[in-house]
């Protein structure tokens, strides 16, 4: 539906930039209190922008460590459960695509089905088994919860977009003398590196961003990740100061955004195809 | 093409790695931490297991107790009450933003990177931000409201039982409206501009295209969007633990951290399993009346 042709361009302009202001102020203010010194913060009439930038709350966090830290767990835990998850998903979706049977309508419909559950339903017995085994407060535990947490999605993708690509290719391929691995590796793989790179950021994202999960297994604060360690400064133990709180929050977030927004180009691949035809 | 689907067979002779090897990984995980997991929560559902004791099968006893729980019934009308609002702003303010973003007018890529930013924002981080707002004296909120004379005295909005409900309700869709506006964007761009120019024809105006092509192409994107952010809106911890962990009063004690407490806090595993199971029979049965109502629609027309 084409706006453009009931509205003038300015008042779409106008509604959109209205959107943007709410959406963007809460980030706004606390880039600004990030950046204001503590006796600006507590005036009373705290003005939007900072009359005078500071980065006093930027080094007290880094001097303080412990986020530092905890942010080293959550990217470690981060990177490890995307190559697995890769290394797992990659593979099972060529077979799911390429050889039909019962399995993959189990797994699929199992995707599905699992959506409906409450985490909490899941967490209870996991807890029960990783303490068990001994991986309650460890970040292999944790790393491994974050595996078959992302993989559904992923294996979801992954088939997508395997699917997309025309067995005649391979057969193609095939019948040029290629052997078996190089038609995977030669063919089908780099057809495959745009769903690779998005599957990789979402899987990264959702590891980096989760906070039940590490809420409930990681209970030693050189362990915790920093979602975990953040909420801890809001609860009951931590009245954290806002300056160092609002620095911590924007250092937190910027890995995120900026992989959201190389991640937009796939998000939106489907889109531009859209766009042209509009 | 059938000459292809014979050499189909040789390339994928027996003698070269098989499905069940591939699909090994994937089948050993999802059974181990997924679905024998699940299986064994619903069946701690019915015991009374406390953690480190024996478990005992007790039958129906979680839910009688539940019945006559008052704090599940506050949590579980909360939740349906944050559910609902959240879902249905969501999504309408989702579709509003997805129907301007659809305009070929200049900024426009630019525009969607920052919309995307909040959808970016880990919820924790969210929860930061937004108590960051609504702190009584230091925050936005009681600032502008005072700067436009609406208030003279700062409101505690975190912690007042009149505001709380709508505080986090704005907290919770702020973060939520891109996610909404990106899907719905997908949906409006398959649809082929044809039909509205072949409308333009008929002379159809803003309201007609909107509710005779937009609505009834976009159906089914809107059904999967509503139906997902439903059953996400429902599951929702992290933001609202950091906001008021549950408080004033339970007022915001959504179900999962009814469950959460009941479990980790408390340490009873069957109960807060049993809280599991009924968010699971209450989600179902919403979705089942959903989806019969959608596929009775698609049938009539």
């Amino acid at each position: 539906m084409n706006l453009k042709r009931f509205f003038a361009k300015g008042s779409i302009h106008l509604l959109i930039v209205i959107y943007i202001i709410f959406l963007l102020f809460p980030l706004v203010w606390v880039v600004s209190s990030s950046l204001k010194s503590t006796p600006e913060i507590y005036s009373g009439t705290p003005a939007i922008l900072p009359q005078q930038i500071t980065f006093e709350h930027y080094i007290s966090v880094i001097e303080g460590q412990q986020v530092f830290r905890t942010m080293w767990n959550s990217l470690i835990v981060g990177i490890i459960s995307t190559i697995l998850v890769l290394l797992i998903a990659v593979p099972s979706a060529y077979a799911m695509v390429r050889y039909k049977s019962i399995v993959n309508t189990g797994i699929l419909g199992w995707i599905l089905v699992s959506q409906i559950f409450p985490v909490i339903l899941v967490m209870i017995p996991l807890y029960v088994l990783l303490r068990y085994i001994g991986l309650t407060d460890s970040l292999v535990g944790l790393t491994l919860i974050y595996v078959v947490w992302s993989l559904p999605f992923v294996l979801w993708m992954m088939h997508g977009y395997v699917k997309s690509i025309p067995i005649e290719l391979e057969e193609a391929a095939v019948i040029d003398g290629a052997t078996r691995t190089e038609v995977i590796f030669k063919v089908i793989m780099p057809l495959l590196l745009p769903a690779i790179g998005a599957s990789a950021l979402f899987s990264f994202i959702s590891a980096w961003n989760e906070f039940f999960f590490a809420f409930v297994l990681m209970k030693s604060p050189t362990l915790a990740t920093l979602q975990v360690e953040l909420a801890r400064y809001t609860g009951m133990e931590g009245q954290a100061r806002t300056g160092p709180l609002a620095a911590a929050s924007v250092i937190a977030t910027v890995p995120s955004v900026i992989l959201f927004i190389f991640m937009r180009k796939w998000l939106t691949a489907g889109l531009v195809s859209g766009a042209l035809k509009g | 093409m059938n000459l292809f689907k014979k050499k189909r067979y040789t390339i994928y002779s027996k003698k070269e790695i098989g499905q069940i090897q591939l699909l090994f990984p994937v089948i050993l995980l999802v059974s181990v931490f997924s679905i024998l997991p699940l299986l064994r929560g619903i069946y701690l559902g019915f015991t009374d297991y406390r953690l480190g004791d024996p478990i005992s099968f007790n039958g129906l006893d979680n839910y009688v107790q539940l019945f006559n729980d008052e704090y599940f019934w506050n949590s579980f009308k909360i939740g349906m009450i944050w559910t609902l609002v959240v879902t249905a702003l969501q999504v309408s303010l989702g579709l509003g933003l997805a129907l301007l973003l659809n305009n070929k007018i200049k900024f426009i890529a630019f525009y969607t990177v920052l919309i995307l930013i909040p959808w970016a924002t880990p919820p924790i981080i969210r929860g930061i931000l937004w108590r960051q707002m609504y702190e009584p004296n230091t925050g936005a909120v009681n600032i502008l409201l005072n700067d436009f004379g609406l208030i003279n005295t700062p409101i505690n909005w975190l912690t007042n039982f009149e505001y709380v409900i709508p505080a986090v309700i704005v907290a919770g869709v702020w973060g939520e409206i891109s996610k909404a506006a990106i899907f719905l964007l997908a949906g409006l761009q398959t649809i082929s501009n044809d039909l509205y120019e072949a409308s333009k024809i008929d002379g159809a105006g803003l309201w007609a295209q909107f509710w005779h092509i937009t609505l009834p192409v976009l159906k089914p994107v809107l059904a999967a969007i509503i139906s997902l952010t439903f059953m996400w809106n429902f599951n929702t911890f992290g933001i609202i633990w950091v906001l008021t962990q549950g408080g004033p009063g339970g007022m915001t004690r959504l179900p999962m951290l009814a469950a959460y407490e009941e479990g980790f806090r408390y340490g009873y595993i069957g109960y807060a399993a049993a809280i599991g199971n009924v968010m699971v029979i209450i989600l179902s049965v919403i979705l089942f009346m959903y989806i019969r109502v959608q596929l009775r629609e698609r049938k009539e027309s």
